[in-house]
């Protein structure tokens, strides 16, 4: 099968991941083979590599509005998230184990929900309205006496929705309880500073703002109690040991100063896309509807469904055309059902599993857009020719 | 990752579409699990001389509608009905593990129009 040829790859994915900025790169390459030394060595090869760290910790510091004594380097935002939440549980459990998140948290922090849920832990899972958001009163009528832990992401990464941080943090911090935020998806494409956001923790990945993969930082604000995430050496204050990443860590310093220069321009830019495709598909292709709020949603998303097709064939046959995107049907999740996210919404399944995210970046155009409205048009158009429930709508119209 | 002989069958699917004056008609599968086909079926002297079919679901959905219609056209009722998940999974050159199931779902599609067929025509 061959894919159109000669036409420009349209990468429409970047909540998945971005490619590592070429200053970022030249940042990172160093520490690969020339400055390998060893952090916690005392001689000049260990010293630079320790003073990369150094740097490191101060951009983010600087990026996010705290001290660098609070920013603790992870390998991933699944294990930011993994060390926030049991690490808060397990240091907390004297105190209660009553724990309130969302229904449309990402994976790491729903299954890791689930798992102390075993482990003894309540959990509430606060349902979202129809356009994906939460109320700070929902989070406020939740409290209990044990409640020990707060945790909500700050935009969510299928819907783009963004949750009222602010608010929620503030009703935790009157009543003395642990808030977490998972801004994976939100570091890089909203200004997030964190000297008047009340956050006592908060997760994030660089690969989500060109920077490398495999680089993660979970945010401690000073006094936060929760426990190690390991036990070892003492990287990382004792609280993560292990031989840090020096050349990823290096990556992320630089990617999140870069972020955070760029962000306003970077915003408007995606928002101006974002606003015109929403504008375009909604007005181009019939029995489409938009998923998340309108208005409170990250600049550079729009995720829509589709009736009558399923998403992984449109994503095939966006594919073939040189786009890449990503849905929440069943068959891209490799699961029986649909995203939780678009069930959590309300929508029917056979209309979660028409679903499609497009999430843009610093590269695409306004071409871009032209692109995929045209290839909608087409693919979306040749799935529902051949859709059974296609045909059904058309008889009963 | 899908072969390319799925991949072809998504890409051009062979016999879509309906008959409007089917012998047998089938409808298996559920939107709830992302997956619904239907198979029509044109059936003369017990052999089946036409098959068409209308689909929602994945690459590999498509791909296995397709790919039945055209293992079965030419072949008796008997013949067709021995027509396993395999062998529709074989022609394609083997389908994703997570993936037979849609191959189940062909078997099933042809199975049920062909049950279609015979209600209508008793003894047949």
């Amino acid at each position: 099968m061959t894919r159109d040829t000669g036409k420009k790859e349209i990468y429409l994915d970047h909540a998945a991941t971005t490619g590592v900025k070429q200053e970022v790169l030249e940042e990172m390459m160093p520490y690969f083979s020339l400055r390998y030394g060893n952090p916690s060595s005392i001689y000049k090869l260990g010293r630079e590599s320790r003073q990369a760290i150094d740097m490191a910790r101060e951009r983010t510091a600087l990026a996010l509005g705290v001290s660098p004594s609070e920013v603790f380097f992870t390998g991933s935002g699944t294990e930011s998230l993994n060390w926030a939440i049991k690490g808060a549980a397990e240091a907390n459990s004297s105190k209660g184990k009553h724990i309130i998140t969302s229904n449309i948290e990402h994976h790491a922090v729903l299954h890791t929900c689930l798992y102390l849920q075993k482990k003894g832990y309540d959990v509430t899972f606060l349902p979202v309205d129809r356009n994906g958001l939460l109320t700070a009163e929902q989070v406020f009528k939740a409290i209990r006496k044990d409640t020990i832990l707060i945790t909500v992401m700050t935009a969510n990464n299928e819907i783009g929705t963004i949750q009222p941080v602010a608010e929620i943090g503030a009703i935790a911090k009157e009543h003395g309880i642990l808030f977490h935020t998972d801004a994976v998806q939100a570091i890089g494409n909203i200004p997030i500073n964190l000297k008047t956001l009340p956050v006592d923790m908060l997760s994030l990945s660089a690969h989500k703002f060109y920077g490398p993969k495999g680089a993660g930082v979970l945010y401690l604000r000073k006094g936060s109690r929760i426990t190690d995430i390991l036990q070892g050496g003492g990287q990382e204050k004792g609280r993560r040991p292990g031989t840090e990443n020096v050349p990823a860590i290096a990556g992320l310093g630089k990617a999140i100063e870069l972020a955070s220069q760029n962000i306003e321009k970077y915003n408007a830019h995606m928002l101006n896309l974002r606003n015109k495709l929403i504008d375009k598909v909604l007005a181009a292709i019939p029995y489409t509807r938009l998923n998340g709020d309108r208005e409170k949603r990250l600049p550079g998303n729009a995720n829509f469904s589709f009736e009558f097709i399923e998403g992984e064939s449109l994503l095939l046959l966006l594919d073939m055309k040189g786009i890449s995107a990503s849905s929440g049907s069943a068959c891209t999740s490799g699961s029986l059902d649909p995203s939780h996210v678009l069930l959590a919404i309300g929508l029917p399944h056979e209309i979660a599993h028409g679903s499609l995210r497009v999430t843009f970046g610093e590269t695409n155009t306004e071409d871009d857009i032209d692109a995929l409205t045209e290839a909608l048009i087409f693919s979306v158009g040749k799935l529902r020719e051949m859709s059974p429930l296609y045909e059904n709508a058309a008889k009963n119209i | 990752m899908y072969s390319d002989k799925v991949m072809d069958h998504f890409m051009n699917p062979r016999n879509v579409g309906e008959i409007p004056d089917a012998d047998g008609v089938g409808q298996v599968g559920n939107p709830k699990c992302g997956d619904i086909m239907k198979m029509y079926l044109k059936i003369n002297d017990g052999i089946i001389v036409d098959a068409k079919f209308k689909t929602f679901g994945c690459g590999a959905a498509v791909a296995t509608s397709s790919i039945s219609t055209e293992l079965i056209v030419g072949k008796t009722v008997e013949e067709a009905l021995k027509i396993t998940n395999k062998a529709v999974a074989d022609a394609l050159d083997g389908l994703p593990p997570a993936k037979m199931h849609c191959s189940n779902l062909a078997e099933e599609a042809i199975r049920a129009a062909i049950e279609d067929y015979r209600s209508k025509n008793p003894g047949k």
